[in-house]
C-alpha cells in the first residue's frame, strides 16, 4: 500500500514549530508540561543527549543526567510529543559515536565531554545574525513610519 | 447512516492524542462504499446490507455480476461484502457510505484474513515452549508428549503442527481515534488482522 498515506497521517501529528538542531553529546534543557490538580506545570530536565533514534512520529531522544545522591537518571522523550514545550541547547560537545552508552560506565570527571568549539562558534554567529536582522527589521519599520 | 464499511489496510504508525499520549494506530483506507442490495427478513429470511467497494470497468465483471449491479444502478465493483443490520433500519439501494459515518470515540470490530504462515511448527502455532537447545538435548522445537498412556490414542483436537494463519479473524473493541474524510482514512487504535493492502470489514461493535 501507499507509504505516502502513512507519512501524510504522521505529518498531522508532528510538531509544527521546529526544535533547535541537537546531536548526541550536546547538553540540552528539555522543558515539559504536565497537569497536576488541573493546573498546568512545567518541568525541566537537563542533561547529555546520549541517543537519537527513529523517524516520523516515533522519533525519540534520550537525555542522561546525574540526579540527587549521584544517581544517574535517563529519560527518553518523543521528539514530536506535544508535552515538550521548549528545548534549549546549553552546550555543544564533541563526540565520536552516535550512541553514548559508554557514559553509563563512567563516573565523575571521566564522564565529561569536550566542548565542540566549532559548532558553539557557529551557534554564536547564527545568533548574532538573527539579532542584527531583528535590529534591521526594527530600523526599517521605524523608517517606514517616518 | 449505517456504521459498516469495507476498506484496505494501509499500515501502522503512531500518533499523539489530545492529552499527549503516544498511541499505536492502524491506518485503513475505507470506502466510499455503495449499497448494492438490501436483504430483508420477509424476502431473504434475515436482514443485511450488501456493500460494494472499488468500482471496476464494465468488461472486467462477468455477466451475472453485471446484471446484479445493473439492478442497483451502480457500476460493477471489485469487492462485495454483507453486513447484518437490524430490519427496521432504512437504507436505500445505491446509497453511498463513507468514513464520515464514523467519528472518533466509536468502538468498532474489524474482520480480515490473518497473515498466512504456511505449515508451522508447534512453537509458532500454539506458543509451546519447546525443549532445551543444549545440554545434550536433541529434541528442540518439537511438541514432547502427546498424552497419557491411558487410552492408547491421541485425543481429538490435540495441538500439533499444521497450517497456520490465512483464516478469517475478527478483532473486537477497537477505538476510532481519527477520521479523514478527504482521503477516506480511518485511524483505529491497535492492530488489525492481515497484510498491508488486504481487505478488511469494519462495523460498529457493542461496547
Amino acid at each position: 500500500m501507499d507509504m505516502r498515506l502513512i507519512q501524510q497521517v504522521e505529518q498531522l501529528y508532528m510538531r509544527k514549530d521546529s526544535l533547535p538542531d541537537f546531536r548526541p553529546g550536546d547538553i540540552v534543557r528539555v522543558v515539559t508540561k504536565y497537569t497536576e490538580d488541573d493546573k498546568e506545570k512545567e518541568q525541566v530536565f537537563e542533561g547529555v543527549v546520549i541517543r537519537r533514534r527513529g523517524s516520523g512520529t516515533s522519533e525519540t531522544f534520550t537525555v542522561r543526567r546525574i540526579g540527587a545522591h549521584n544517581v544517574a537518571v535517563e529519560r527518553t522523550f518523543f521528539l514530536h510529543s506535544p508535552a515538550i514545550v521548549r528545548l534549549e541547547v546549553v552546550r555543544r560537545q564533541k563526540v565520536r559515536r552516535a550512541r553514548l552508552y559508554y557514559l553509563r560506565e563512567l563516573k565523575g570527571k571521566a564522564a565529561r565531554l569536550r566542548e565542540d568549539r566549532a559548532r558553539a562558534e557557529a551557534d554564536k554567529q547564527r545568533g548574532r545574525q538573527l539579532e542584527s536582522r531583528a535590529i534591521a527589521d526594527e530600523a526599517s519599520e521605524d523608517s517606514a513610519q517616518e | 447512516m449505517i456504521k459498516s464499511i469495507i476498506g484496505r489496510k494501509v499500515g501502522m504508525t503512531s500518533i499523539f492524542t489530545e492529552d499527549g499520549q503516544h498511541t499505536p494506530v492502524t491506518v485503513i483506507q475505507a470506502g466510499p462504499c455503495f449499497v448494492v442490495q438490501r436483504k430483508t427478513v420477509q424476502k431473504d429470511g434475515y436482514s443485511a446490507v450488501q456493500l460494494g467497494y472499488l468500482p471496476i470497468r464494465e468488461r472486467k465483471a462477468n455477466k451475472p455480476m453485471r446484471g446484479h449491479f445493473k439492478k442497483a444502478g451502480l457500476p460493477p465493483m471489485k469487492f462485495l461484502c454483507e453486513f447484518r443490520i437490524p430490519d427496521e433500519i432504512n437504507v436505500e439501494v445505491g446509497e453511498e457510505i463513507t468514513v464520515s459515518s464514523f467519528k472518533p470515540g466509536d468502538i468498532v470490530k474489524v474482520t480480515g484474513t490473518s497473515k498466512g504462515r504456511g505449515f508451522a511448527g508447534v512453537m509458532k502455532r500454539w506458543g509451546m515452549s519447546g525443549q532445551r537447545d543444549s545440554h545434550g538435548s536433541r529434541y528442540h522445537r518439537q511438541p514432547a508428549s502427546l498424552g497419557p498412556q491411558g487410552p492408547q490414542r491421541v485425543f481429538k483436537g490435540h495441538r500439533m503442527p499444521g497450517r497456520y494463519g490465512g483464516k478469517t479473524v475478527t478483532i473486537r473493541g477497537l477505538k476510532v481515534v481519527g477520521v479523514d474524510s478527504e482521503n477516506h482514512l480511518l485511524l483505529l487504535k491497535g492492530s488489525v488482522p492481515g497484510w498491508k493492502g488486504s481487505i478488511v470489514k469494519i462495523q460498529a461493535d457493542k461496547p
